[in-house]
């Protein structure tokens, strides 16, 4: 399918663009931008005049709970394509945990069925998540799995986690780590402050984030001169946006993401004890907002994930303290970013570099650019269009957002992936 | 992001519809709590110790967790008001055979509930509960996780003004675990509201919660200096659960340095009033020479606590309107 996507904004944050300009679609691949090459003829055009023609996002954290609940990956995949996201990575703390080759098999067949974003699963850093003994890397990482990731807090056992990074250095596998000591988060529900303190929940202090990195970056160090690539999950709190700093400067091999509410919220927002604001991590002070966003815009951090984790009401509907910590957040993920951009006066190249050239550089794809002969993954929004956020009109099987009745900035109109048109919000395509 | 943040304890027209915390309770309404709780004292002296005013209404305890002291309180003050009440063990029923909190609600709102006390280990569980009930429901907090026991910070302040009178010069001391207690929690809204000029929070780091300053309260790790030239103490009770584990390590060395001795108490002021909410763990946060000496109004405190918490009933249950 030959493709024109006509008077649009075109930003590409990896090649530094934010002009106006034509772009072309051909197999699957962007065939032109600016000018036509020589012969093209399209079949289908786009008129993007007043939109902003983007690279299609990359969000490093989305949950399709799957495995563990069939045909919740096509509904989660349909919200993704709506939310702008032409790629995505699942974690693998699924039932039963991504730590064989033939559940990942599976979950790709299944993805590719679903004609959804693209798939980058991570596989199980140890088998069954339990941080004693070393999953089959190698095996899981032929069949697709692009990184080994340990979800919850740190093992206790930090030998065996020592182990599993030395053993993924070994074939050169980046390892995902959640900077999060269990002893010392232990069973705190909101962030450590005032707030918390005056509602009475326990809390997650930021020494366990900081104790956390501290460990993480010397295991590192121990895997030898050229050490395993880390990338951190979700950061929270100011004093850890510091360590990554210091590491990065040291030439520690350290990518770091965020999770989009904690750009957006702070623990004043737990309010009068709303369970949709119970996450995890959870919200810290407005301080840690100021440095997670100073670290966005200046690229400390490389990427802002949804942390996407669709929920029923009967995981929700409790006592904060025993609702289940997560948000749905793929259909929001676009508009919150847009929201800070605009708050913080952060051009929109640099903003969006956080969901598409940084993303694409943590995973080492080349997707999350514009340019010409690249796969043809894209997503086309209206910067302007406000909308409110309720539950009847999320795609996601889980309407568990802290945004619900919410007035947000910024909607999708068509998400591409691999030159096909697989979202479009009020007939987008058109015959040329 | 945050919305304006509503009370959700009052109605519309600003009267007490659900008492969930004392945290931003306006004076006037706790004033009037405490001015009509006076009224109350004389109904439990009285040959006939019963008043009409929530005759035909039920009163359903609702208690997550065990308490037979507050319960008891709070089912003499609803019998003394004529209404009828109905006390569930939910820590033995419905909630052990899987049935969720909301359904539990649901279920007692068509028995024809028209007040339920909520007594829960979960921070923010009546608030949860206030959300979801009928609009001419009421929910009244009677203990939620660490986070607030309005009706015992109410009584506290009722023994407070029935003792000292004026509270706009007091020096009050809080003593023990303020991390987990709900009870120092909803005196320290409380006393702030009031107007206490001087008020401190006293005890080991280790059982101090963040955001104590904000709450205009001085931390003191010393007894000492925490009671010195106090008018009125607040010994908190030490949960046998907090001893000898990761943050104190024995009951003996924590009455060493926090238990509350006639020696010690000589840094009050002569005429200071020592309080507990109870029930007391004797030689461990407090001597039994001081639990039942001149200075101390622990009984009394019992006493206030039921027509404290008739005022609060027969109030939030004369607010008509819905939210």
């Amino acid at each position: 399918m030959r493709i024109s996507i006509e008077g649009g904004r075109l930003v590409d944050p990896a090649s530094g663009s934010d002009r106006n300009a034509n772009l072309y679609l051909a197999d699957g691949r962007i065939a032109g931008v600016g000018a036509p090459p020589a012969g093209f003829v399209a079949e289908r055009r786009i008129d993007a005049s007043g939109l902003v023609v983007a690279p299609g996002l990359i969000d490093l954290c989305a949950r399709m709970r799957e495995p563990g609940t069939d045909g919740a990956l096509r509904i989660e995949m349909r919200a993704a394509l709506a939310g702008g996201v032409t790629g995505l990575v699942c974690p693998p703390d699924t039932h039963p945990a991504l730590d064989e080759p033939g559940l990942v098999r599976m979950l790709r067949q299944r993805s590719r069925e679903a004609a959804g974003a693209r798939l980058y699963p991570l596989g199980a850093l140890t088998a069954q998540l339990r941080g004693e003994s070393l999953a089959e890397m190698c095996t899981l990482a032929e069949v697709g799995c692009v990184a080994f990731a340990q979800t919850g807090a740190l093992p206790d056992n930090r030998g065996a986690l020592l182990n599993a990074m030395r053993y993924a250095r070994t074939f050169d596998l980046p390892v995902w780590l959640r900077p999060v000591d269990a002893t010392l988060a232990a069973a705190g529900v909101a962030g450590e402050g005032a707030v918390a303190g005056r509602l009475g929940l326990p809390a997650v202090p930021v020494v366990a984030e900081t104790v956390a990195l501290h460990t993480i970056f010397e295991l590192q160090r121990a895997t030898g001169r050229t050490p395993v690539q880390v990338h951190l999950c979700r950061v929270s709190s100011a004093a850890g946006i510091e360590l990554i700093r210091a590491a990065r400067r040291e030439g520690l091999p350290v990518s770091a993401d965020v999770a989009i509410l904690n750009v957006v919220g702070i623990d004043a927002d737990v309010g009068r004890f709303d369970s949709n604001w119970r996450l995890d991590p959870p919200l810290r002070t407005e301080r840690d907002r100021a440095a997670i966003r100073a670290a966005l815009a200046d690229g400390t951090l490389d990427a802002v994930c949804s942390d996407h984790a669709p929920m029923s009401q009967e995981e929700k509907l409790l006592p904060f303290g025993e609702a289940s910590a997560g948000a749905t957040g793929l259909e929001t993920l676009l508009a919150l970013l847009l929201g800070w951009a605009t708050a913080d006066r952060v051009p929109m190249l640099r903003a969006l570099a956080a969901l598409t050239q940084g993303p694409a550089r943590v995973l080492g794809e080349d997707t999350g650019t514009l340019l010409a002969g690249r796969k043809a993954d894209l997503v086309v929004f209206d910067p302007a269009e406000t909308w409110r956020v309720a539950a009847d009109s999320l795609l996601s099987s889980g309407k568990n957002t802290p945004l619900l009745g919410q007035l947000l900035t910024g909607r999708v109109r068509a998400t591409i992936v691999g030159g096909e048109v697989r979202f479009d919000r009020g007939g987008m395509l058109r015959p040329a | 992001m945050a919305e304006p943040v509503i009370n959700p304890q009052l109605s519309a027209d600003g009267e007490l519809h659900h008492l969930l915390s004392l945290d931003g309770l306006p004076r006037g309404i706790i004033d009037r709590i405490l001015s009509t709780a006076d009224s109350f004292i004389s109904v439990g002296s009285r040959e006939v110790k019963s008043v009409p005013l929530l005759r035909g209404r039920s009163v359903f305890n609702l208690f997550f967790e065990n308490s037979t002291r507050t319960r008891t309180t709070f089912e003499i003050a609803a019998k003394r008001l004529s209404a009828d009440v109905f006390n569930l063990n939910i820590a033995a029923s419905s909630a052990a055979k899987g049935e969720s909190l909301l359904d539990t609600i649901n279920n007692l709102t068509a028995m024809q509930a028209d007040l339920f006390v909520v007594r829960h280990a979960q921070s923010g569980a009546p608030h949860l509960i206030a959300g979801h009930v009928a609009p001419h429901v009421h929910v009244i907090n009677a203990g939620d996780g660490r986070h607030a026991h309005p009706t015992q910070g109410l009584l506290d302040m009722y023994t407070i003004r029935h003792y000292k009178r004026d509270f706009s010069a007091l020096s009050v001391a809080v003593v023990g675990d303020i991390l987990h207690s709900r009870v120092a929690r909803s005196d320290l809204h409380a006393l702030r509201t009031l107007g206490v000029p001087d008020v401190r929070a006293v005890g080991p780091l280790t059982l101090l919660p963040d955001g104590l300053e904000s709450l205009g309260v001085r931390v003191c790790t010393s007894l000492a200096e925490g009671i010195r030239d106090a008018d009125v103490v607040i010994m908190l009770r030490l949960q046998s659960e907090r001893m000898g584990g990761a943050l104190l390590p024995s009951a003996q060395e924590y009455f060493r340095k926090y238990g509350l001795t006639p020696e010690m108490l000589r840094a009050a002021k002569p005429d200071c009033i020592v309080m507990h909410p109870g029930p007391m763990n004797r030689g461990v946060e407090i001597d039994s020479r001081v639990a039942d000496g001149a200075n101390s109004v622990i009984l009394p405190q019992v006493t206030f606590g039921i027509a404290v918490r008739m005022a609060v009933l027969s109030i939030a249950a004369s607010s008509a309107g819905a939210r």
